[in-house]
């Protein structure tokens, strides 16, 4: 409590660089760079220097961007920087499927092997029960395609079932 | 078709013009070379038993034999994104490099924009901007689908654009100048006909005029936030002379820029320097028109253009 009195409020209509460290911190509750690195280092192996070129900001509570260009901190009057990436600010950190597609292709863990049945299964948006002796979370289904284990999204794996967590919009028969 | 009389006497063969007009045009989609290589692409289409053609004149061009590419895997993937195949034209032209700083003044919803930060190997920065809201959430799919990450989306008149947000404290105009601009305006569309038989029905020459005044207000601003020396694009997908030798010519007289010739591989003609009781600058004829019946493809007209110091 002591220490939250004297950050800012998060301001949801621009664009704030995350902080490197906690030490960094100048608003309450923000994620910080290194937060957000061990998060997807624990959660799915992805090494942190897949993001060596990225910046991560903040545009919303809790709505963490990555972005690899070049932007003043803070940004005002532009609709969006990079794409969504992860969802803070919430006690399970939660990726955006369009992050899981572009960089889950570095995953070494928690990534769940489908077959193409299942796989169409899971982009229509249809949940499924699944045996996995994994850890129960946020994971990143996989199928081949063209020879390659290609991240189809991002699921929720809860009690033998896994639930398609891929936004309608981009829902798709297959 | 009755409002391309008036191209009676400038397109090389009109009877073939007209009968290309009349037909239907084949999906394309560009391979996202972000996240797969046409090889990639060509297998994962055939694995779901869709054969694909490549086009000749540029390797990210395929045409799969589908009329729903939408619900294929490499696009679920963002393997592959729907786009004409003339559509691919001025960000090749545009020939932007990683690490540049790039605006995209008429952007959504976003073909050209990612295939300039796939082109730039998604480093750099890319100012993707449009006036229409509405038209920006399609290219912010498209970003996000495709894994765009070097994209900054605004929603300004590209014809007094300000650079007020990309500016630190300390920095002014000059100081995020842009070295290219892509200006794929917003023109009469003459040149989809092919693909929305409708496209001309709403066809009259004030609109071409006040379009085309909207064009010459949005290049002379690309010119004007481009170092010197720097390249800018200009394109539209329509036939008229208004919307595109004029208004180069007006641009011309207006901005310190000069039109400058490059390689199309594909079969076009020269911008026209005489149309109707108008001539334009010579430099024009730099620019390259692409006819339907030239390459079985939809219309379109680029002009690469160099801003010179002032
Ligand atoms: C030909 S479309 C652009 C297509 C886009 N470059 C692509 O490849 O997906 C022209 C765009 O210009 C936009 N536009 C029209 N007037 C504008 C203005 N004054 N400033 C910025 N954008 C404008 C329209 O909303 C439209 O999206």
């Amino acid at each position: 409590m002591s220490e939250n009195d004297q950050l800012e409020a998060n301001d949801g209509q621009q664009f704030d660089r995350l902080p490197e460290t906690a030490a960094d911190r100048e608003v309450e509750g923000r994620a910080t760079r290194e937060a957000v690195l061990d998060w997807w280092d624990e959660r799915f192996g992805v090494d942190p220097s897949v993001f060596e070129n990225h910046s991560f900001w903040e545009k919303g509570a809790g709505k963490v961007w990555v972005f690899a260009g070049d932007l003043p901190d803070p940004t005002r009057d532009v609709e969006a920087a990079g794409i969504t990436f992860l969802r803070t600010r919430q006690e399970h950190w939660k990726p955006t499927t369009d992050a899981a597609q572009r960089f889950g292709r570095h995953a070494t863990k928690n990534t769940i092997v489908l077959d193409d049945a299942e796989a169409k299964r899971f982009v229509a948006g249809d949940d499924q029960d699944l045996e996995w002796d994994g850890d129960w979370g946020y994971v990143v289904p996989v199928h081949d395609v063209a020879g390659r284990q290609e991240p189809l999204g991002v699921g929720l794996y809860v009690y033998d079932e896994l639930k398609s967590m891929v936004p309608k919009g981009r829902q798709r028969d297959v | 078709m009755e409002p391309f009389e008036r191209y009676r006497d400038v397109v090389d063969d009109y009877d073939a013009f007209l009968a290309a007009c009349e037909r239907g045009l084949p999906m394309a989609v560009r391979v996202n070379t972000l996240r797969a290589t046409p090889d990639e692409v060509v297998a994962a289409f055939e694995a779901e038993g869709v054969d694909v053609e490549r086009v000749d004149w540029h390797p990210h061009v395929l045409v799969p034999d589908t009329d729903s590419p939408g619900s294929t895997w490499p696009t679920y993937h963002g393997w592959a994104h729907g786009q004409e195949e003339v559509s691919a034209i001025p960000a090749t032209v545009l020939d932007p490099q990683p690490g540049e700083r790039v605006w995209d003044a008429c952007a959504a919803p976003g073909s050209k924009t990612t295939q300039l930060s796939a082109m730039m190997n998604d480093e750099g920065t890319v100012v993707a901007n449009d006036n229409n809201l509405g038209r920006l959430s399609a290219l912010r799919f498209n970003t996000e689908r495709l894994g765009v990450t070097n994209t900054v989306v605004t929603n300004q008149d590209a014809r007094n654009f300000s650079l007020k947000p990309f500016q630190d404290e300390d920095e002014d105009d000059e100081d995020v100048a842009f070295d290219r601009v892509l200006v794929d305006a917003p023109c009469s569309c003459e040149g989809t006909i092919r693909k929305n038989p409708d496209a001309l029905d709403n066809w009259n020459l004030g609109h071409v005029e006040q379009v085309a005044s909207v064009q010459k207000g949005i290049l002379r601003r690309a010119v004007q936030v481009t170092k010197p020396g720097g390249t800018i694009v200009y394109s539209t997908c329509t036939f008229a002379p208004e919307e595109n030798e004029a208004v180069l010519d007006h641009v011309l007289a207006e901005e310190p820029v000069e039109v400058v010739d490059y390689d199309l591989p594909l079969e076009h003609v020269d911008g026209l320097t005489e149309f109707e009781s108008d001539s334009y600058d010579p430099q024009v004829t730099n620019a390259k028109r692409v006819y339907p019946h030239h390459n079985d493809t939809g219309g379109f007209f680029t002009a690469k253009l160099e801003v010179t110091a002032e």
